[in-house]
């Protein structure tokens, strides 16, 4: 029995129809929140010196080797010992300087100069985490650091690629390869301690806190008179550290605050994030988009098990029912 | 139902001069595998953090997979909407995609970093069912057993295994079923894998419907390959061009074609990305490239006469093929934009290992068509049109 026209195309209506009412049965992904107790960095390019304490401090803590920068000098290439321009498969965290024109004067565009720094943001709703496939990147329900896992990780590098602020790092160069990304001294937060970078910082560029309260220190911060002095937290917030300084003249935009639904670690410049190189970002975030797809597409495996049916009853209708198998074939003439 | 001769081995010399190529090719794909297993994956290929996925991904998988597409796309023709006209075609295009998978298989395997821990994705502990990755791997690795059991039938003919083949027959329904789901399940979420890298994708690629997009285009590419297929073995093995088959087959694709450039424009339209499709760029071109690419069968299979003809036919198919692997290209290398800085272009030895890839699939139809039923036995020579 041969499926006509009409039965071919009420098939594909009922294909259709079936697929059509699976997204609103199934809800959109909701986007997660930002966990109550959730921790994270406030980086104030303004109070940042370039002193890059924070750089060894990282290293150390994490037990990453050095690298070795080629330095041309002279017309000879010389290893200069540990001096990354960029994060890496060996490198956590880097302090990287803008400047413009003659780079005078710091925190202003014309012929100024600005500190900035790239290590992991914490994302509310990590692209890396959606992409991996074996449970390797994992957000933590309580304190909402984003983690790395080598016992799970196979290599397939889709979170080097899904992450927007290239973060995560492959180690190429060896047959036992891992990712490597800022996990915010995980390790260190069951002795008391905190992260590395932030310890070391001596005039608390980079601090470490709950993000409820860096958020609450960014808006005292943003109501102080640029220029006038107060006391600054330094370290962790809450701590006993301190370290006074000027208020710096802030461009009115945390980033992070609403990238791809928000980060926990907050930036605050006194020149534009884009000569920063920091990238503009949608506030929706990629892996709520890509899993309401999944989602949508795959809720309760409905539209694949009704397609299967169909599938099946088909083929069987096609291949057993009619009592000739297509594929059996009439027997071969023989020459 | 028409009736058709029975599929019968070919025959003849498996040692040949390109049979001895192609073995070659493949040695030297070996000694640069060796090397990525001694030394890492940076010894051999151009990968970067910047560029984490290269050719091997790109071409391998989502070329590879797509035009074996043919595999799954056919098998929906012949068995499930029971079009019996187009069964000579389906044990070469199920072959065909056994060898494509089987090789993108392959790829992803020694791309992955830590190779040894790939069943990870398999185990309930690891398994995370968001992530698009999951979901092709999972589908990929069952579609290659599907294919296995699907290509039993001619296995078991050669073998004369009369009983195994019957009960066999009984239940093939069912794999036949699973055979056109998973594909249609997994090409879809290779376009999806690319929505996750958000704005980093260029914005005449990235898009919600990409699962659609890449779903329309891969059954396109899957008969464009089995036409290509067909008129090659037509001119290498002195067989008949089966053109009536295969003009019902590329009316198909051809609609498919329509339809994917439809989506597609309205899709960019809608997303408001239409001045970047006049807005110099690389995406820009490849865009524009693709489509025309696309669009061929659209317009030289236009009168019924035409879309007869052997040449129209083949070139159609080439440039559905063609306009699949640009596209396939374009959305995971060239519209995929990491930020200032990073560049990528394929190294000697990922090139190499591509190719023996390649030397693989062509090397596994000869040895296949050779020895086992998978070709119609050949016509008497008056039958030739």
């Amino acid at each position: 029995m041969s499926l006509d026209r009409r039965d071919f195309f009420r098939l594909a209506a009922k294909t259709a129809a079936c697929a059509a009412a699976t997204p609103r049965v199934a809800e959109a992904r909701p986007s997660p929140k930002l966990p109550d107790e959730a921790l994270g960095l406030l980086f104030d390019g303004t109070l940042c010196i370039g002193c890059r304490a924070c750089m060894p401090a990282c290293k150390e803590a994490n037990g990453m080797p050095a690298e070795r920068t080629p330095l041309e000098a002279n017309g000879q290439t010389s290893a200069v010992w540990d001096a990354p321009l960029d994060i890496s498969g060996h490198t956590l965290n880097v302090i990287k300087a803008w400047r413009d024109g003659t780079g005078l004067t710091k925190d202003v565009v014309h012929d100024g100069y600005a500190f900035t720094k790239q290590s992991c943001y914490h994302c509310v709703d990590p692209s890396c985490v959606s992409a991996c496939p074996v449970s390797a990147m994992t957000k933590d329900p309580v304190n909402g650091i984003v983690s790395y896992s080598v016992d799970a990780c196979i290599g397939c590098r889709y979170c080097v690629a899904a992450c927007p602020f290239g973060v995560p790092r492959f180690t190429y160069d060896t047959p036992k390869p891992v990712i490597s990304k800022c996990q915010l001294c995980r390790h260190r937060l069951a002795n008391g301690e905190f992260a590395a970078c932030a310890t070391v910082c001596p005039t608390g560029a980079t601090l470490f806190g709950k993000v409820k309260e860096l958020k609450a220190e960014i808006a005292r911060r943003r109501r102080l008179t640029p220029g006038s002095t107060t006391t600054f937290p330094r370290g962790r917030l809450g701590g006993t550290d301190s370290y006074v300084g000027r208020v710096g003249r802030y461009v009115p935009r945390v980033y992070g605050e609403r990238e791809i639904g928000g980060t926990q670690v907050l930036h605050l410049s006194g020149v534009p994030f884009e000569l920063l190189d920091k990238p503009e970002l949608p506030d929706v975030a990629p892996a709520a988009i890509s899993e309401t797809i999944q989602h949508g597409l795959y809720y309760g495996l409905i539209a694949p098990a009704t397609f299967l049916g169909i599938l099946v009853a088909a083929a069987r209708r096609n291949m057993i029912a009619a009592g000739k198998n297509p594929d059996a074939n009439p027997p071969a003439v023989k020459p | 139902m028409t009736a058709h001769a029975a599929p019968a081995p070919v025959g003849g010399r498996l040692v040949t001069k390109t049979t001895v190529v192609l073995a070659g090719m493949m040695l030297a794909m070996g000694a640069v595998l060796v090397l990525r297993l001694v030394y890492g994956l940076g010894a051999v290929t151009n990968l970067n953090n910047g560029y984490p996925w290269g050719l091997w991904i790109a071409w391998d998988v989502t070329i590879g997979t797509a035009l074996a597409g043919g595999g799954f796309s056919t098998a929906l023709l012949v068995y499930v909407l029971n079009r019996g006209q187009y069964h000579p075609l389906i044990r070469p295009a199920l072959l065909a995609a056994l060898l494509g998978y089987l090789q993108a298989g392959l790829s992803v395997f020694v791309d992955l970093g830590r190779w040894w821990d790939f069943w990870h994705i398999f185990w309930p502990t690891y398994a995370q069912p968001s992530s698009v990755l999951f979901e092709v791997a999972l589908c990929i690795m069952a579609y290659i057993v599907i294919l296995m059991i699907e290509l039993l039938p001619a296995v078991l003919e050669r073998l004369h295994w009369q009983n195994a083949r019957k009960r066999l027959d009984r239940v093939l329904f069912v794999f036949v079923a699973i055979g056109v789901l998973l594909p249609t399940m997994h090409q879809s979420s290779l376009g999806t894998l690319l929505v996750v890298f958000g704005p980093q994708v260029h914005p005449l690629y990235q898009s919600n419907l990409l699962p659609l997009l890449f779903l329309t285009s891969t059954v396109g590419m899957g008969y464009a390959a089995v036409t290509i297929e067909a008129a090659i073995s037509s001119v290498g093995l002195e067989r008949p061009f089966e053109k009536e088959i295969l003009a019902k087959l590329l009316a198909i694709g051809r609609g498919l074609m329509g339809l994917f450039l439809f989506v597609r424009l309205c899709d960019v339209v809608y997303r408001g990305a239409l001045s970047h499709t006049y807005t110099p760029s690389l995406p820009m071109f490849t865009f524009w490239l693709e489509n025309a690419l696309l669009s061929v069968p659209l317009w030289l299979l236009a009168s019924k006469k035409n879309a007869q003809r052997a040449k129209y036919l083949f070139l159609s198919a080439m440039a559905m093929a063609l306009g699949g692997i640009v596209y396939r290209l374009s959305a995971f290398l060239v519209a995929y934009q990491t930020g200032a800085g990073w560049s990528y272009f394929p190294s000697l030895g990922e090139l190499t290992v591509t190719t023996g890839l390649i030397a693989f699939e062509v090397l596994g139809v000869i040895v296949a068509v050779r020895l086992l039923p998978i070709l119609p036995a050949a016509p008497e020579r008056t039958l030739t049109p």
